[in-house]
């Protein structure tokens, strides 16, 4: 039984038990004369989340689970029937008893071996379904009789679906939570990994990065290198860069839009310039290669200055860009929340607008455009799709904004492009620069939270 | 009309618009120098909006026009040569709710004459601070932290420093917007002693709502209602003798 039918005989036998509890009690509360003590439609969620809720879970933890288990024993039946196999050969073994069983590859291209696997794949993979819908509706069963058996109408059915309700939003939580534990752990597995073959310091301390080392042993090239050192001043130079466009431009557009703007004006200008935010980063990455890289060379080459045709410049120039709105939104917002008391009091006393504004509005708004800039900081260290194509792949190692320069990310993109093996020190290198950027932004978005509470100005 | 007799304040038939609504229909009012003048009246008479008018605080709300005009020391303050930031030099405002900068206690009190370049250095800032400090009667209360954050005080000594701060630009009129409103009965008495203390030096204008208060610490009262002054006198006068029944029914309690 496939899985969306599965999900729909559960969504359908919900309904029909919310219909059935509803029903029950109302005509177990006709028979004697006392209070309700809960709303009929509570006595219903509460058998519809009985049947529901663990049948639901039930089939996608099995969804989840069996098919590393059959992959398992599909890797054991496979190793059982030829010995002397190679890991390596194991799994090619295994992708094609998997593809012939899908109907990708013919019968006669493959050894009677790897028919006889695809045989037993497909029945653990029919027992698996089957197993499935057995145990999910039999889940939904017994839930269905055991709450139907509670309904009556004393029963406090609203504080158990309150109860119910708290704890799939529990649930709800949990995921979030364990995804991201589980991508951590996962990171530091993998950088361990790398750590094994690349020594900590040279990657942390070392001045070359050249990652292009031989997969496979036939092929030609250089040991490589891997020090990180490169990549982050790159990052670093564009982001530096992207600041000094942002900061000052989504400042300036925060406090006019506040201050100065009439409503009607406003009401038009600040949703325009979050359309800027909504433009997808590719298109800036393009535009950024296209238009401003030559724009950039060729006004360079009118006063004598030589830019390469990728340059840090380029790339930060249009991601600061795409950060004004993301400061002018924030800074909007926090300079708006500046009590108009502080702004009366400080006119009061004969400043001037822009004398309230540098002296009064903005101090106190600053906690609120710190964290605003921090957090434009970490967005512009992890962007990557900009300055894979407007500052370039080279990892040189330079201040020079108008040579190409090259970021963790992109160094990232081109690891995992191409032919990979999961345990080479390259692919392995991508894992322990994703880490190093966690560690980058997190402390960045750390640091943010903490000046806001700690500064913030408590108005009432 | 001789000269102690000439008010520092006229305001001759002042009406202001917020938007369309009238919020006040034409006011006569003559305020003195040296005295205290309550304007007193139900939420919504429009004395706030009267005091307003005094230091031009409205002209900073949408859609607010003010028509007549509003002579201090025989000057129209609405008339076209008049600079508002100089006006507001003249005239000082301490608000309803604290609103202390959120800057150290000295720079909320140095914040005026700062922007106005009164101090020739720092000698002269410091001393302009610890006056006006201790005309507000809380010198010897922050004396110590001088340098601490303005919002680390209590309700109270916040609207001492927003006085101090006032008058730290030296004005010669001081507008206070129901200075006690958000205060304790102790605070408050603090607040009304500084305010006599200070009379002899200002021309003070404060809207309150609270009759005692005005009884206090007023020498002459104005009764407002609808945008309109029912009465104006002496305090004395207006609390044991209103010549007016309204004004006798909203200072009894009956209305307002």
């Amino acid at each position: 039984m496939s899985l969306t039918f599965l999900s729909i005989s559960i969504l359908v036998l919900g309904a029909y038990s919310f219909l059935f509890g509803r029903r029950r009690v109302r005509r177990l509360s006709a028979q004697i004369d006392i209070k309700q003590h809960s709303l009929d439609g509570y006595h219903g969620a509460f058998v519809m989340a009985c049947v529901v809720l663990p049948a639901f879970s039930f089939a996608v933890l099995w969804s989840g689970f069996a098919p590393l288990i059959i992959n398992d024993w599909l890797r054991e039946f496979i190793a059982a029937g030829s010995s002397a196999l190679t890991n390596a050969e194991v799994n090619v073994l295994v992708s094609k008893a998997k593809a012939l069983q899908a109907g990708f590859i013919n019968e006669r291209f493959v050894g009677p071996n790897t028919v006889e696997a695809a045989d037993y794949f497909s029945g653990l993979l029919e027992m698996s379904s089957y197993l499935r819908a057995i145990g999910t509706l039999a889940l939904a069963l017994v839930g269905f009789y055991f709450s139907q058996k509670l309904i009556a109408p004393r029963f406090a059915a609203r504080q158990r679906v309150e109860n119910i309700a708290i704890w799939v939003m529990i649930g709800a939580s949990a995921v979030a939570i364990l995804t991201t534990i589980g991508i951590i752990f996962s990171l530091i597995f993998e950088t361990y990994m790398f750590f094994q073959q690349v020594p900590v310091l040279d990657f942390l301390f070392g001045l070359h990065w050249s990652p292009q080392i031989a997969i496979r042993e036939d092929q030609a090239a250089n040991p490589g290198e891997f020090g990180m050192i490169p990549l982050f001043a790159g990052t670093l130079l564009i982001t530096f860069i992207a600041m000094l466009v942002a900061v000052p431009v989504g400042l300036m557009a925060a406090v006019y839009l506040s201050e100065y703007a009439t409503h009607r004006l406003r009401n038009f200008a600040k949703p325009t310039i979050e359309v800027l935010a909504g433009i997808p980063t590719v298109v800036y990455g393009f535009f950024a290669a296209l238009v401003v890289a030559p724009l950039l060379r060729n006004s360079g080459a009118d006063v004598g200055l030589v830019l390469s045709s990728e340059s840090a410049l380029a790339a930060g120039i249009v991601m600061g860009t795409m950060l004004i709105p993301f400061i002018s939104s924030l800074s909007d917002d926090v300079i708006n929340a500046v009590p108009q008391s502080l702004r009366d009091g400080a006119s009061a006393l004969g400043a001037t607008k822009s004398e309230t504004i540098k002296q009064v509005v903005l101090p106190a708004a600053l906690p609120g455009i710190v964290s605003a800039v921090l957090l434009a900081i970490s967005r512009a260290i992890g962007e990557t799709m900009i300055v894979v194509m407007a500052a370039g792949i080279a990892a040189n190692l330079t201040a020079n904004p108008f040579e190409s320069v090259t970021t963790v990310t992109v160094q990232i993109v081109v690891l995992l492009i191409g032919d990979q093996e999961f345990d080479s020190a390259k692919t392995l290198a991508a894992f322990a620069l994703g880490l190093v950027l966690f560690f980058l932004t997190l402390i960045l978005n750390v640091v943010a939270l903490r000046i806001v509470n700690k500064y913030r100005e408590q108005y009432d | 009309m001789t000269e102690t007799n000439r008010p520092k304040i006229r305001a001759q038939h002042v009406e202001v618009h917020y938007g369309d609504a009238r919020a006040l229909h034409g006011i006569d009012l003559d305020i003195h120098a040296h005295e205290v003048t309550s304007l007193i009246g139900p939420s919504g008479c429009g004395k706030s909006t009267f005091l307003r008018c005094i230091n031009r605080m409205n002209d900073v709300i949408d859609g607010c026009r003010v028509n007549g005009a509003m002579f201090i020391d025989n000057e129209d303050i609405y008339g076209d040569h008049m600079d508002v930031v100089e006006l507001r030099a003249r005239v000082g405002m301490v608000f309803q709710k604290p609103n202390p900068f959120p800057k150290s206690i000295y720079d909320n009190v140095a914040y005026g004459p700062r922007i106005h370049g009164l101090a020739q250095n720092k000698d002269a800032l410091d001393n302009m601070v610890e006056t006006s400090l201790k005309r507000a009667g809380l010198w010897q209360e922050v004396r110590d932290r001088l340098h601490e954050s303005g919002s680390s005080l209590s309700g109270g000594q916040q609207q001492r420093l927003c006085i101090a701060r006032a008058i730290a630009v030296n004005p010669d009129v001081v507008l206070m917007d129901e200075p006690c409103s958000a205060l304790d009965p102790i605070a408050t008495a603090v607040i009304e002693e500084l305010i006599e203390e200070i009379r002899s030096e200002y021309t003070i204008v404060i809207v309150t709502h609270s009759m005692q208060q005005a009884a206090r610490v007023s020498q002459k009262t104005a009764y407002f209602h609808l945008g309109n002054i029912v009465e104006v006198g002496d305090t004395d006068q207006i609390f044991t003798k209103p010549g007016n029944k309204q004004t006798e029914a909203y200072i009894t309690g009956r209305i307002g």
